[in-house]
């Protein structure tokens, strides 16, 4: 057989080209090491594929729809697709890699959950499945973060989750993140750490993008009845971590005639030192145990980012993020808290959709790029924005 | 002969090693600091880079860290504040921190400013063993630096044989499943492991670290192994003494040996 490699693929030792790996420090190394030998034959397994499969379907709530804007492809003048990940349950993308962890967690006989949390949207996904298989939840998360997504840590609590905040640092997704490694440190042998994005050492990038793939199989046969071809002329997604990106990139990463656009928070401007953009400021560097794009000073010390979405307020990206940028396979764009919020009022009176903050950014990028008109453009709809009235209320404007 | 194996070769029990932090509390305070660990009689001295987001310490450590950051402390000063050391230091010295900031300053200029100032080890809890074999190992071994691996009790027989193949200096036994910080007492649990390891006769000397903080600690960590670490409890005294620091801390090391 002749098999040319794709140009997006993780190699065995867990690098997107440059990118990628396993830093993490040797009291994790068994934890990893089980998990990197194990994640690829449990989830090709029958029967989890079986119990994943069912549990998209009747609990998340799969297919998500994948629904023509009329309004909004006539003022772009576009055929402008939004693939409906605000209406899985709970209200993004996240609960389908936290369906696929706990399944694996489970069959790695874990006990106990942990994970991290910005918007709170992974934490609240973390919290059903938990509930819904009945084990013990411990979600960490930024004290500045469990203060604008409030609601989202009350909806934690009433599943049972124990909810922690992370003082240190910028108390956002970063310090959070840090938090759940070291508790994860502390408490090795029975608990299952879920990461809620395409970071963290190998295995966890790969996973979590396999997890989330489903998005783009479904993209897929969707467009393939409504446009009688498989691939779109563009995908676009926002970039926290990435990981609504990768799942809605990943069945095209080796398609060169679809374009994939990845659009990240400018936060108050790019140069304003108060941003989120991490292809545009970022150097490589380590983060949470994989090498990346990162935003830090000169000496290594990683920056406080900043974005008016908590999911997007995180100063790395994912490693798979990081190649696509340097390969130049993705275009990356950089939205602005304020053009961000406007394109989330405005996809509400258009569409009838109050987006997500973190989404309404990639919504806004519609402005910012280049295509023909009946060019076919799949806007990745990550979230719904309930978790957000609080924002959308404060900023006023409508 | 590097001064870490110098002094296993001379002295192989109670060997005691003390962490701190640059820049922490002051600035400027990192000679003393090494200067009166030296005179109370402890072995090593282990020197913290700080990072920001110290993923293996618990809060003590990360504190001492973000208050370094906060005081200036960065690479280059660290390294100029160094730079002398050999003229009143002579025990050995080991750099501890984070892969970021180090491959920031560049891997080659920072081995080679260690060789300059006279470390002779490096302990980075990120950088796993593959990772140190592929890319590190050559460029530490030609500036004289011992690069100091973790175990914990989740380390599995084999690697632990793997590590002390590849290790020349000592091996830094994590005494319990955690970060750092120190816990009060040792538990049966934890002797077990201590027993463990140490009937597996390795030839790389073993030091007990993480949750060492006292007289009585140091004691049971040193019957199991070479001697052990002291970080967060050390960390606390200087964090509790900005005047009399020198005094503070001959008479906390005098009474942990003791
Ligand atoms: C709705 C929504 N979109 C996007 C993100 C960003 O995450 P990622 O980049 O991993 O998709 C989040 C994170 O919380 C989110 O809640």
């Amino acid at each position: 057989m002749n098999m040319v490699k794709p140009l997006i693929q993780v190699d065995e030792k867990g690098f997107y080209g440059k990118f990628g790996g396993a830093y993490i420090p040797e009291m994790l190394h068994p934890n990893i090491e089980e998990l990197r030998e194990n994640y690829e034959s449990i989830t090709a397994s029958q029967s989890f594929q079986k119990e994943f499969k069912s549990l998209l379907k009747d609990f998340v709530g799969r297919p998500t729809p994948l629904y023509f804007a009329s309004r909004l492809s006539e003022q772009y003048q576009a055929k402008i697709y939004l693939k409906r990940e605000d209406l899985c349950h709970t209200g993004a993308h996240k609960v389908n890699n936290t369906v696929g962890q706990i399944i694996l967690a489970k069959k790695l006989g874990k006990k106990r959950i942990i994970a991290e949390t910005g918007a709170g949207q992974h934490g609240v996904a973390t919290a059903t499945v938990c509930a819904l298989m009945g084990m013990d939840c411990t979600v960490y998360m930024g004290e500045l973060d469990m203060a604008r997504q409030k609601p989202n840590v009350e909806r934690m609590r009433i599943l049972g989750a124990k909810v922690v905040p992370a003082t240190s640092g910028s108390k956002t997704l970063k310090d959070a993140t840090n938090e759940a490694m070291r508790q994860w440190i502390n408490n090795p042998v029975d608990t299952h750490y879920i990461i809620g994005s395409v970071v963290g050492p190998h295995p966890y990038p790969e996973m979590v993008a396999r997890f989330q793939s489903v998005i783009s199989e479904e993209i897929k046969w969707q467009l393939k009845s409504k446009e009688g071809t498989e691939n779109p002329d563009i995908v676009m997604a926002c970039v926290g971590g990435g990981s609504n990106a990768a799942g809605a990139f990943y069945h095209y990463y080796n398609l060169d005639q679809v374009r994939l656009i990845a659009v990240e928070a400018a936060g108050l401007g790019i140069h304003s030192g108060k941003s989120a953009a991490t292809t545009a400021l970022g150097t490589p560097g380590i983060l949470h145990g994989s090498k990346t794009l990162l935003m830090q000073t000169e000496d290594g010390q990683v920056t406080e980012p900043h974005s008016i979405s908590a999911g997007l307020d995180y100063p790395g990206i994912g490693p798979v993020h990081a190649h696509l940028f340097d390969t130049g396979r993705a275009e990356f764009l950089a939205v602005e808290d304020e053009d961000a919020m406007k394109a989330g009022i405005a996809l509400s009176r258009t569409e009838g959709i109050i987006p997500a903050i973190e989404t309404a950014h990639a919504i806004h990028a519609l402005n910012m790029i280049e295509y023909k008109t009946d060019d076919i453009i799949v806007i990745n709809l990550s979230g719904r924005g309930d978790k957000d009235l609080d924002t959308y209320i404060k900023w006023g404007g409508y | 002969m590097n001064r870490i194996n110098n002094l296993f070769h001379t002295k192989n029990e109670r060997v005691l090693s003390i962490y701190f932090t640059a820049g922490y509390p002051k600035l400027e305070d990192t000679l003393g600091i090494m200067e009166a660990i030296e005179e109370a009689g402890a072995d090593i001295i282990e020197i913290g880079i700080p990072y920001s987001d110290p993923i293996a310490d618990g809060p003590t450590i990360q504190e001492s860290n973000l208050i370094a950051l906060e005081n200036g402390m960065s690479m280059k000063m660290l390294f100029g504040q160094l730079k002398d050391m050999r003229s009143t230091i002579h025990i050995p010295v080991v750099l501890m921190g984070y892969l970021n900031p180090i491959i920031q300053f560049g891997v080659e200029e920072f081995c080679a400013k260690c060789k300059e100032v006279g470390v002779d080890g490096l302990i980075l809890p990120d950088l796993p063993m593959q990772q140190f074999l592929d890319e590190y190992k050559e460029i530490f071994e030609s500036h004289g630096l011992r690069n100091i691996f973790l175990i914990s009790p989740q380390t599995s027989e084999k690697r632990i044989r793997e590590i002390d193949l590849y290790s020349n200096g000592f091996i830094y036994m994590v005494s319990s499943h955690s970060i750092t910080g120190a816990k009060s007492g040792i538990t049966e649990e934890q002797i077990s492991y201590f027993e463990r390891v140490k009937a597996m006769d390795l030839k790389n000397p073993r030091l007990i670290g993480f949750g060492i903080s006292d007289q009585e600690t140091f004691q049971k960590a040193s019957q199991y192994s070479h001697g052990a670490i002291i970080g967060s409890a050390f960390i606390k005294i200087l964090g509790q003494t900005p005047e009399n620091q020198k005094e503070a801390i001959v008479a906390y090391l005098k009474k942990v040996k003791n």
